[in-house]
């Protein structure tokens, strides 16, 4: 190491801290930029109407959003019903039959690539295998898509949170004569719950809030979500998509905003309240 | 009912039963990931057939011609990805040294969870912040301030005219994007370096800048590349907050200030109305990225992977 004077190497020091002092409060300054900006607009927009009409077609200026709100929730929960199921059980065998060996770490790894691959190509991909084959847009379409989203999300969680039970637990199970299926599903599932409650709700807080995905499959509509299974279905941020964009009305760009918000806010909660659970979870052990 | 299943069925065929069914549903990863590459690739021989090499390299664009050309997308891609990494790494590496070394323990959980939570905001909230706001920030104070102000207009990178959409407007929104991203892998490698390490260098009579710089840094290397290759796996697939404010105008970068594209901004702005041979072409470009994409993942994988192991064996 050079040899520095100490007078240069406090200074150097301080200046360091200052600058990080400085760059956090930049961060929390564009967080508190682009949240005021949202809460400020989208409250502007909230009215008994927005919440409760449908979007009216291109140019009439009054309409809610209360379809697409409807539709966002018809398409999570689907993508929940599709991507969870495999995603808990994946995630037992990583945990429980893989530990460290081959197909285990190949898995691992493919699934930590596949989190990281823009949802965009996720929504190609779901174009190809289902839409350009049954030929019509859907919400089923866009559930796929998130699922495939999820997916990793929630394996990678599972395995987390299994391979936190103690082993003593599985010993006893076992020890017991219960079988294998039994000890995992009736034992060590039930000692990780929360911990996998947290996971699923993350994992749906990461993709309810999915817009590139969606251009691809569900598309947007101004019915109601109804033709969920074959036909494009309305959602929150591809609404937003379309208002922000591809309109010179500034109702439209206020209604954006309110949608904005509803995802937002919805995302945030999710977000926290999982933060609260899996921490009193832990104190309690 | 239990006295039935065990006649039905024996306890170890219900074991290996179990086992199967997760292992199938574990191996949907792989094969999902290998199904990726399959489809996008099926989907693109038409525009692979038409074009061959050329498509990489040519930056022609003209849907009535039926002539596509990926360099544009592509550098455009490479441009507001390199500005976002250029701004944010550097950010986060000293966010994660004052959360892990300065700041009081309460604040610095608070800050965690507040970074957290901004990692959390979908990127379209984003997307429409930047067009309805930071657009015209940047065409009325910051593009003007830089160009006129700090003259840099003589540099031809910040040469042209500026309406506030464009690579740098781009560029910065994924920056504050992913920097919560890195930020947060980063703080946890600072995290993992043995305190006995740390204490010795503070002993030694190290400040605390010098202790990040010689110890954390070199003991935590492959994982701070892991974490910046992660962001930058993020904002090279970017799609709705480069959307809205890049342009969208198949033109290869020649000035910061100028409109553009990007790969997944030219998908989800082309696709709708594609067809053909247009279509095929599309998917090309998604095949391309995807590889680079996956390219990035596995770097980062490998050195995050390298450095828990180190960890791991301490």
């Amino acid at each position: 190491m050079k040899k520095r004077g100490l007078f240069f190497r406090k200074t150097t020091n301080l200046a360091v801290t200052a600058a990080s002092i400085l760059t956090v409060g930049f961060a929390l300054l564009f967080m508190g930029w682009i949240l005021y900006t949202v809460f400020d607009n989208g409250f502007r927009s909230f009215s008994w109407a927005f919440f409760t009409e449908p979007t009216k077609p291109y140019g009439i200026p009054d309409g809610g959003v209360a379809n697409a709100v409807l539709g966002t929730i018809f398409i999570t929960l689907g993508a929940v019903v599709i991507g969870v199921p495999p995603g808990l059980l994946g995630g037992i065998y990583l945990a429980e039959f893989a530990k460290g060996n081959k197909l285990g770490n190949v898995i691992r790894f493919s699934a930590n690539v596949m989190m990281g691959i823009p949802s965009i190509i996720v929504g190609l991909f779901v174009y190809a295998l289902m839409v350009y084959t049954t030929k019509t847009f859907s919400g089923l379409a866009g559930s796929v898509a998130l699922s495939i989203i999820m997916f990793p999300v929630v394996l990678r969680t599972t395995e987390d949170m299994l391979l936190m039970v103690p082993d003593a637990l599985r010993e006893s199970a076992l020890a017991l004569g219960a079988p294998r299926w039994k000890a995992t599903m009736n034992i060590i599932c039930r000692a990780a719950k929360t911990g996998l409650t947290t996971g699923v709700l993350l994992a749906v807080a990461r993709v309810s809030g999915e817009t590139a995905p969606l251009l691809f499959t569900a598309l947007c509509s101004d019915s109601w979500p109804f033709g969920y299974f074959t036909q494009p279905t309305s959602n929150l941020t591809i609404t937003i998509t379309e208002y922000a964009t591809n309109s010179p009305f500034p109702e439209m760009h206020t209604r954006a905003w309110g949608a904005a918000l509803i995802i937002t806010a919805a995302i945030l909660i999710l977000n926290i309240s999982c933060r609260f659970l899996f921490k009193d979870s832990r104190h309690g052990k | 009912m239990e006295n039935s299943k065990k006649q039905l069925i024996s306890p170890d065929a219900a074991d290996q039963l179990f086992k199967i069914t997760t292992a199938v549903c574990a191996l949907l990863a792989a094969v999902v990931m290998l199904g990726f590459f399959i489809q996008l690739f099926w989907s693109s021989i038409p525009a692979i057939k038409t074009f061959g090499l050329d498509f990489l390299t040519s930056s022609e664009w003209d849907p009535v011609k039926n002539l596509y050309g990926a360099m544009p997308a592509i550098a455009g891609t490479l441009v507001t990805t390199a500005i976002a990494v250029v701004i944010a790494v550097p950010l986060s590496f000293i966010v994660a040294m004052f959360l892990v070394e300065t700041a009081p323990p309460a604040l610095s959980h608070t800050l965690s969870h507040a970074i957290d939570l901004l990692a959390a905001i979908p990127s379209i909230i984003y997307g429409m912040w930047g067009l309805f706001i930071f657009v015209p920030f940047m065409q009325n104070q910051v593009q003007p301030f830089l160009a006129n102000t700090l003259h840099l207009k003589v540099i031809p990178l910040f040469a042209g005219e500026y309406n506030g959409f464009g690579f740098l407007t781009s560029g910065i929104i994924l920056a504050v994007m992913i920097l919560p991203f890195i930020c947060a892998v980063m703080r946890d490698v600072f995290r993992m370096v043995p305190p006995v390490l740390k204490e010795s260098a503070f002993g030694a009579g190290a400040t605390s800048w010098e202790v990040t710089l010689d110890i954390t840094m070199r003991y935590g290397a492959r994982g701070l590349l892991g974490a910046i290759f992660l962001g930058l796996g993020r904002a090279v697939g970017e799609t709705m907050a480069v959307l809205f404010v890049i342009g969208n105008v198949q033109k290869m970068p020649t000035s910061l200030y100028q409109a553009g594209t990007t790969i997944s901004a030219t998908l989800a702005n082309n696709f709708a109305e594609a067809q053909g041979v247009f279509r095929s072409a599309l998917f090309e470009l998604g095949l391309i990225l995807l590889v680079i994409s996956f390219l990035i993942q596995v770097l980062a994988q490998f050195w995050l992977n390298r450095v828990s192991r180190q960890m791991g064996e301490k």
